[in-house]
């Protein structure tokens, strides 16, 4: 219930805080306060804006619009590690898995701060050819569908 | 060759001088057999003497109870915390649970199913220690590639299989999450750091670190009261008039609010009798 209040209150603001935010660093002149009313703490789902860390040229290449699902590939359409979700990148749409997110997910298991996504083909294959951050372990539970991801990361915890 | 052995001989007290004389005629017994063989002699090289100054007085060990060990204030009847106390020192008795305090480096060691040789390690600067009882955790946070990452650890989960503390010490706060939003220099931990030897007497180092914080959005706001955080550097990300913004929400009437109050110190002093008592058995 509360991610759904927070889910509104999010995406109903983004325009809003995105002008307001212009004015204010107007106002007082300050270059580094970028305006962020994203929910601090939330698992992945649509509009979330995450950062993609394999090496692919889709993901590494700046454009105006920071990438953001459209889509999660789960029953209660809340995507966690090990999700797939459909991503609006650079104007077109990508399928990725997700590496890591910002909410402290079961106890033993790694809390990132970022929500990571690496992108994949249609089949599940990476785009990218090495991922740079590290990856959480309990990913090899999905070892079968996404053994080629799992081989290009470079460490885990 | 003889005389330096010699005068270390002289030089260490009572207890040793008997054991360095015992090395120093087997030595020569040695020396005699090799000259007797035909074969130059072979050096062994002395024992370093232990000096022990018996005119000090000894320290007496720290003294630590564990923080999970005290029962939140909840209930009259304790059953249930002196039976979760039972588990949790017979636990102890299997794992070897260090002291440590927020601020501290760790390394911890758990099974991991999916890892390759089924253990996971890692290491991180502790940053919060909550729970009481068997449910206690610590958190552990580190940078690792440019990326931050947290892991929180349950003490007395069957999963873990070794704690090792790396550098004992504390900070100016009980607790460190605002190390999210510090530069990320202050929370990098090198994965093959060597444990820092400290000595298991006096006081535990304090470390008085200040930090640099990112620009803001926060994902608190450190400034307010309610946190009283010691270890930022405010002066370098508020001006004054924001510090003295934030006092509006000082609260400063709760500190005598008697009702309260928790004074441990005798309930303290009982569950480490307990402890003492059933790891002595």
């Amino acid at each position: 219930m509360a991610l759904t209040y927070r889910c509104g209150q999010t995406n109903g603001g983004m325009a809003l805080a995105r002008r307001f935010g212009a004015a204010l660093s107007k106002i007082s002149g300050t270059q580094h306060c970028a305006f962020s009313v994203s929910a601090a703490v939330a698992a992945i789902q649509k509009m979330t804006r995450v950062r993609v860390v394999d090496n692919s040229t889709l993901g590494n290449t700046l454009y105006h619009r920071p990438p953001r699902v459209i889509h999660v590939y789960t029953k209660n359409r809340v995507g966690k590690v090990g999700d797939k979700v459909l991503l609006a990148i650079r104007g077109q749409k990508k399928k990725a898995l997700i590496v890591g997110h910002k909410m402290p997910g079961d106890r033993m298991t790694p809390r990132f701060d970022s929500n990571n996504v690496v992108l994949i083909e249609e089949n599940g294959n990476p785009t990218g050819t090495r991922i740079k951050v590290p990856i959480p372990w309990h990913l090899r539970r999905l070892e079968g569908d996404y053994s080629k991801l799992l081989a290009i990361a470079h460490r885990f915890v | 060759m003889a005389a330096p052995v010699r005068s270390t001989a002289i030089c260490s007290l009572g207890a040793f001088r008997n054991q360095n004389f015992r090395f120093l005629s087997t030595s020569l017994r040695q020396l005699a057999s090799g000259g007797a063989s035909g074969q130059p002699p072979k050096f062994t090289p002395p024992t370093k003497p232990v000096i022990i100054d018996k005119t000090r007085a000894e320290v007496p060990l720290r003294r630590f109870l564990s923080p999970e060990f005290i029962p939140p204030r909840q209930r009259t009847k304790s059953l249930k915390f002196a039976l979760e106390r039972k588990d949790m020192i017979q636990r102890r008795s299997v794992l070897n649970i260090p002291e440590f305090y927020v601020g501290s480096i760790l390394a911890v060691t758990m099974s991991d199913p999916h890892a390759s040789d089924k253990t996971n390690r890692f290491v991180g600067l502790c940053i919060q220690r909550s729970g009481k009882g068997l449910g206690a955790t610590f958190l552990l946070r580190n940078v690792i590639s440019n990326q931050g990452v947290e892991i929180c650890y349950e003490l007395y989960n069957p999963r873990m299989q070794k704690i090792e503390v790396l550098k004992l010490e504390k900070r100016l706060d009980d607790n460190l999450l605002y190390l999210r939003d510090a530069l990320p220099e202050y929370c990098t931990v090198d994965l093959n750091m060597k444990p820092i030897a400290t000595s298991p007497t006096g006081d535990v180092p304090v470390n008085t670190l200040k930090v640099k914080m990112k620009p803001k959005p926060w994902s608190k706001r450190w400034e307010r009261p309610k946190y009283n955080v010691q270890g930022i550097r405010f002066d370098l990300c508020l001006t004054a008039e924001k510090m003295q913004e934030a006092q509006k929400w000082a609260q400063p009437w709760l500190e005598y609010d008697m009702l309260k109050e928790y004074n441990t110190s005798a309930l303290e002093d009982s569950i480490w009798q307990e402890v003492q008592k059933s790891a002595g058995k």
